[in-house]
């Protein structure tokens, strides 16, 4: 039996039952990120997660490949997941301290990064306090580059690892209302998640003293009819925004930037914006209370809602393993050799 | 002329389902009985075809054949190109340490899946054997690997492509033969 077909797809012959993700170089912010294919890194870390589990933790996906972590700001957690899972992915992996490389002499991170690479890095992990530092890396680098923290822009693999706690704790993002609290204007971990969060249909209500939040950057968006930040919400009164929450992310505030007198003072701040055990109870009574880390407790969050029972710091951290293992994974990892 | 897909039906939903009965039959065979004998089917269409074995093998012998599915994502070696599949969860209900081990696939092609499932699979333990069941066997091997269990031998070019199509996943069931026209 023979048949010709121009049209439709007849025999089904489109194969639909494996979905793909298409390998992408970089990993830079989740703006460029469709919905789709954010789920299918929360489908990929459900397998990592499953890896994890068992007794050897050794899988040889990335066998061959070196991975340089290139930290210029401390860090812990950030650099220590993203070494565990290059190890777990079995890929050799360089970690490059600031204060112990030749950026102390001198050199520039355009210099730096060319060294890497020519040094057969295929995937280079930045941290940078610049905005900016690992698009302008892409640029010019056959690398793939994964930002891992650039300034206040973009935290994209926090974004991610916090939308699949959200997933796997309440089983959707879609709908739920998610409140963001806190330093809004220096914090790249609000901005990932309002990319994330707002392209997987949840309702963001962002909440910080009005000297804390960039409008600027909402404002240009917010505008345009159909972007997925039309519908974010902002409150200065931590009242409102907590009221009917699904989850209630608390922000650090960056001690370090605080000396440009955005605040009047810190016990201020702490009274007015502090996550504590009353306000938590405006909000839903199973609500998730996250924070990325490192948390100044008693500032931005009472202690007692920080490790509380509607707490998921902790996996948070636990899923940060996973996820960037997934995200690992997804890289289009350059061939060479031909 | 145009472009076009010249498509051939090589097997119909009651050939498949004849030839998964008679590899029923072989594994049975040639394991004496369904002691110890675990069905892996290979994601994605090797789990429902792993599914109905275990199926006619309980009506055969009256035997509860352990099922598991595998992903084998994690193991391929050619994990740089553009696009990657979505992984599938791999779950092993039972310690296949010890175990006869079928795997399960729908087409066997160069062997690299194979491959790919039998390094998978011994991160979980060491099966005192591994056998491999197919739907299709259609040549062009590039590996020293080759299946214990047939349903069909189907001789095709490179540029010629096959298509297993299950019940459970693609809602038709056939094997069909594809081949871009370009004249």
């Amino acid at each position: 039996m023979i048949r010709v077909s121009n049209t439709g797809d007849p025999f089904n012959l489109i194969d639909q039952s494996v979905p793909e993700t298409a390998g992408r170089q970089h990993l830079l912010d989740l703006d460029d990120f469709s919905r789709e294919e954010i789920e299918g890194v929360v489908e990929n870390t459900d397998v990592m997660k499953d890896v994890l589990k068992r007794d050897i933790k050794k899988i040889p996906t990335l066998r061959g490949k070196t991975i340089i972590t290139l930290f210029y700001e401390p860090s812990t957690r950030t650099r220590v997941s993203f070494e565990q899972s290059s190890k777990i992915l079995s890929a050799d992996v360089i970690n490059v301290s600031i204060a112990e490389s030749s950026a102390r002499k001198g050199e520039s991170l355009y210099n730096t990064a060319l060294t890497l690479q020519a040094m057969n890095a295929d995937i280079i992990v930045i941290r940078h306090p610049h905005s900016g530092a690992p698009h302008f890396l892409s640029r010019f680098l056959d690398s793939c580059i994964i930002n891992a923290g650039d300034g206040s822009h973009a935290h994209p693999t926090q974004a991610l690892l916090d939308i699949y706690t959200i997933q796997s704790k309440l089983g959707k993002i879609e709908g739920l209302r998610i409140a963001i609290v806190g330093d809004l204007l220096y914090s790249r971990v609000a901005r990932s998640n309002l990319w994330g969060f707002t392209k997987m249909g949840a309702e963001v209500v962002l909440c910080a003293p009005p000297t804390l939040i960039s409008t600027d950057f909402l404002n240009r968006y917010r505008q345009v009819e159909g972007h997925p930040f039309s519908s974010v919400r902002i409150e200065t009164d931590i009242n409102k925004a907590l009221k009917g929450a699904d989850v209630v992310m608390a922000l650090r505030l960056q001690m370090e930037r605080q000396l440009d007198g955005h605040l009047p003072t810190l016990r201020e701040y702490s009274r007015m914006y502090g996550i504590t055990p009353s306000r938590l109870k405006l909000a839903k009574p199973n609500v998730l209370v996250m924070h990325p880390g490192p948390m100044n407790e008693g500032i931005e969050i009472d202690p007692e809602v920080a490790h509380g029972a509607n707490s998921v710091i902790e996996e948070q951290v636990n899923n940060g393993v996973a996820v960037r293992m997934a995200v690992l994974y997804g890289m289009a990892t350059p061939i060479r050799g031909d | 002329m145009t472009n076009g897909v010249e498509t051939r039906i090589i097997l119909t939903s009651d050939e498949i389902r004849r030839a998964l009965t008679r590899i029923a039959h072989e594994i049975l065979e040639r394991n004496g009985g369904a002691e110890d004998v675990v069905l892996v089917g290979i994601h994605t269409r090797g789990v429902p075809l792993a599914e109905r074995l275990s199926k006619y093998m309980k009506e055969f012998e009256n035997a509860d054949i352990p099922l598991c599915e595998l992903d084998i994502s994690l193991y391929r070696d050619d994990l740089s190109s553009g696009t990657k599949p979505v992984m599938r969860p791999t779950v092993l209900s039972v310690d296949i340490q010890g175990r006869k081990v079928v795997l399960v696939d729908d087409v066997l092609y160069t062997g690299r899946s194979i491959r790919a499932a039998m390094d998978a699979l011994t991160d979980f333990g060491r099966p005192i054997e591994i056998q491999l069941a197919v739907l299709v066997d259609r040549g062009h091997r590039e590996l020293p690997i080759r299946a214990d269990y047939v349903g069909k031998n189907i001789p095709t070019s490179r540029v010629e492509e096959i298509k297993v199509k299950i019940l459970e996943i693609d809602d038709v069931e056939q094997v069909i033969l594809m081949r871009m026209r370009d004249s």
